[in-house]
């Protein structure tokens, strides 16, 4: 009798604990947080998951038609459009991709800097040469480089989602690519009283709903000759699809590699398993 | 403890090392022969994940050290560069940030499994407060090994961290100067992190060192907290028994390292740190990697800097007082009925505080921090010095063979 008393004891205190953090829980989604972004399907998601290079060329389309007159994306180089794993565009096509962009070069033997065309080995060459470049021209704004902003970007699903995210069957990682989509596509007019400094924009996903970047993606602004239909969610979809590319550019190769890494790991166990009690089956323990 | 066997040199070139340095004898004592409890459960697998992950961070740490650039305006592009550039530098990168991950979980249940059978008690202080040391000079690692892909949270943290020794009176700012080589997280700072993650690494195999052999001294404890007290009875040389259980538990614990390291490979970072350090701007939450955020909790309850900086060390150094806070006479907590509640109800608070450390230090959250950091300290200092003079205690098994239902034997003598 008395340990059942202890154990209720032990779970009245263990609940009241509980309670405490529970409360904390609920004050979770105030006033000042963004929405959560709708998940977007991606072909790149879970332990099977692959690049669409069909998409990743649509995507950079709109990065090259739409993002990079502000954006740069420099540790992107041109020999990557032909790698496994992503656009993968023939060698000859992503030569002649690197040879339409100037690239500056030098010093020259004259010890003079020269503009030159590309080459699979550079980097795509930023719109500003500088930060503050980029500042006098945009109205004071730094748009920030898109190599890595798949993987900079991303937001929290809360307790006990966030615990799902980890597990096989259910992981989630692409909070990144799912923000992006939700950003490009979550501008709406501003609510009633709420003003907006010349040159701002009100997006319902940015810190503070608001954003010096204009809304960047209109229905039919960018061709695609694939027959993919011609909408700003569209647009939305493929260039975050290519930024999640150009921000893992080996994620193919992992997943596959972790297949066979995880598929040598179970059968490894087992044989290892049965071995330990094939030694124990003559202690008694 | 004596083993099971002595060594015999087979070739005659392990007879004339021996001889010279009987090294080969030494390990033949310490891995073949070493007697080990034959009752241990799979928690006692823990010692060689730790020791597999410290060997697996070290290698994959010298290779990225041989392509990372420690300073300011280089280092976060050359760590794109190894996850881009450099062959297979995405899976060491990869399984180097996710490794550190999995050796703190690893600790964290190596740790609670000394606590909850009582491996701390009488005689196996020393090799309990060596571990507290191990688990130490691993968080001081871990903390210096974050801010080198200087990241936003890289910066931040080093900037937060390091201002906590500005707390220490008169000679606080001194002191902090002299840590960063500077008045602000800076190149110096990069420069000297890097060189002391690339040090304490070799330091934590030391103390390692004195850890196994503390516990080669004293054996090892085991579920019941009974003392071996038959050899040949009640315990099994460490190969090839306890070395294939150990292979058990590493195989289905790098399956899980596996799966972080392939799959999910972000899930413990944090996004931020994908953005260069930029001192102009702070991010809104500073956040610590996820084995650091119990004591950030603690850190963040309390309103003065010092106070809060004294909990937080405190909250460290008071595990290494367990063998003198816990009173109880009976060692292990499954003969400890009342211990056992208390026990999963600190599980509970340690857990809970990890949560409330990644939440903003505000409103409800700091409340829960407060009473969840009180019971904590109140679980070291008041429940278990009073739990072990008036809890009562279930009979403890005489021996460890006893335990397994298996007949005494004469000399055996029952437990006091």
């Amino acid at each position: 009798m008395k340990s059942v008393v202890d154990s209720w004891k032990s779970i009245v205190m263990a609940a009241a604990l509980a309670g405490a953090a529970g409360a904390a829980l609920a004050e979770e989604g105030g006033a000042h947080s963004q929405p959560k972004p709708p998940r977007q399907e991606w072909s790149f998601a879970g332990a099977f998951g692959h690049y669409d290079n069909a998409q990743l060329r649509r995507g950079y389309k709109v990065y090259k038609e739409v993002c990079s007159s502000c954006h740069s994306i420099s540790r992107l180089a041109f020999r990557n459009f032909a790698e496994k794993g992503g656009p993968e565009i023939s060698e000859a096509e992503a030569k002649a991709l690197a040879e339409s962009y100037k690239i500056k070069d030098g010093p020259n033997d004259a010890g003079d800097y020269f503009e030159r065309p590309g080459r699979l080995s550079d980097r795509v060459p930023p719109p500003f040469p500088n930060e503050q470049a980029a500042r006098a021209a945009l109205n004071g704004a730094y748009p920030p480089d898109m190599s890595v902003l798949a993987k900079a970007r991303g937001y929290s699903r809360g307790f006990p989602l966030f615990l799902a995210d980890a597990l096989p069957g259910f992981s989630y990682q692409e909070h990144g690519v799912d923000y992006i989509v939700a950003l490009l596509t979550g501008y709406v007019d501003a609510p009633q009283g709420v003003e907006l400094a010349p040159g701002q924009y009100y997006n319902l996903y940015m810190p503070g709903r608001r954003t010096g970047m204009p809304p960047p993606l209109s229905d039919g602004a960018v061709t695609y000759d694939d027959g993919t239909p011609q909408t700003a969610a569209q647009y939305a979809k493929d260039v975050s699809a290519f930024l999640m590319w150009a921000a893992e550019p080996h994620l193919e190769e992992r997943k596959s590699i972790g297949l066979k890494v995880v598929g040598f790991l179970i059968v490894l166990s087992f044989l290892v398993y049965f071995t330990k009690r094939k030694i124990w089956a003559n202690v008694h323990h | 403890m004596t083993g099971h066997s002595t060594y015999t040199p087979k070739s005659g070139f392990a007879r004339w090392l021996e001889r010279r340095l009987p090294i080969l004898g030494f390990i033949h004592e310490s891995f073949v022969a070493y007697p080990v409890p034959k009752n241990l459960n799979y928690l006692w697998t823990f010692g060689a994940i730790l020791s597999f992950m410290l060997v697996a961070q070290i290698v994959t740490g010298i290779v990225l050290a041989m392509h990372y650039t420690p300073e300011t305006t280089l280092a976060f592009d050359s760590i794109e560069h190894i996850m881009r550039d450099v062959n297979w530098g995405w899976a060491l990168r990869y399984a180097h940030a996710n490794g550190a991950s999995m050796f703190f979980l690893a600790v964290y249940i190596h740790i609670f499994r000394g606590m909850y059978y009582g491996s701390y008690k009488e005689p196996r202080e020393v090799l309990w407060i060596l571990g507290v040391v191990i688990f130490m000079l691993m968080m001081a690692t871990g903390f210096l090994g974050y801010v080198l892909p200087w990241g936003q949270m890289s910066f931040w943290a080093a900037t937060v961290i390091t201002n906590l020794f500005t707390a220490i009176p008169y000679v606080g700012n001194s002191i902090t100067t002299w840590l960063l080589g500077g008045y602000s997280v800076d190149n110096a700072t990069l420069n000297r992190f890097f060189a002391l993650h690339y040090l304490l690494p070799f330091v934590i195999v030391a103390i390692v060192g004195l850890h196994v052999w503390a516990l080669h001294v004293t054996g090892q404890n085991n579920p019941t907290g009974v003392e071996v007290k038959d050899i040949e009875k009640e315990t099994v040389p460490f190969t090839p028994y306890a070395t294939l259980k150990d292979a058990v538990g590493l195989v289905v614990f790098v399956g899980l390292f596996a799966w972080l390291t392939f799959f999910v490979p972000n899930y413990t970072g944090h996004p931020d740190n994908y953005i260069e350090a930029n001192p102009l701007v702070t991010p809104p939450h500073i956040v610590p990697e996820w084995y650091f955020l119990p004591f950030y909790a603690i850190l963040r309850a309390i309103p003065n800097k010092l106070i809060g900086v004294i909990a937080l060390f405190a909250s460290i150094l008071i595990v290494a007082a367990l063998p003198w806070l816990d009173t109880s006479k009976v060692r292990s907590g499954v003969y400890r009925p009342a211990f056992k509640k208390f026990y999963w109800v600190f599980v509970f608070v340690a857990v809970g505080l990890g949560y409330l450390g990644a939440q903003p230090a505000e409103g409800v959250y700091l409340i829960a921090a407060r009473i969840l950091m009180a019971y904590y300290f109140l679980h070291f200092l008041v429940v278990l010095p009073l739990l072990g003079k008036y809890e009562q205690t279930l009979p403890e098994p005489r021996s460890i063979a006893a335990s397994l239902g298996e007949a005494a034997t004469p000399e055996e003598k029952p437990h006091a």
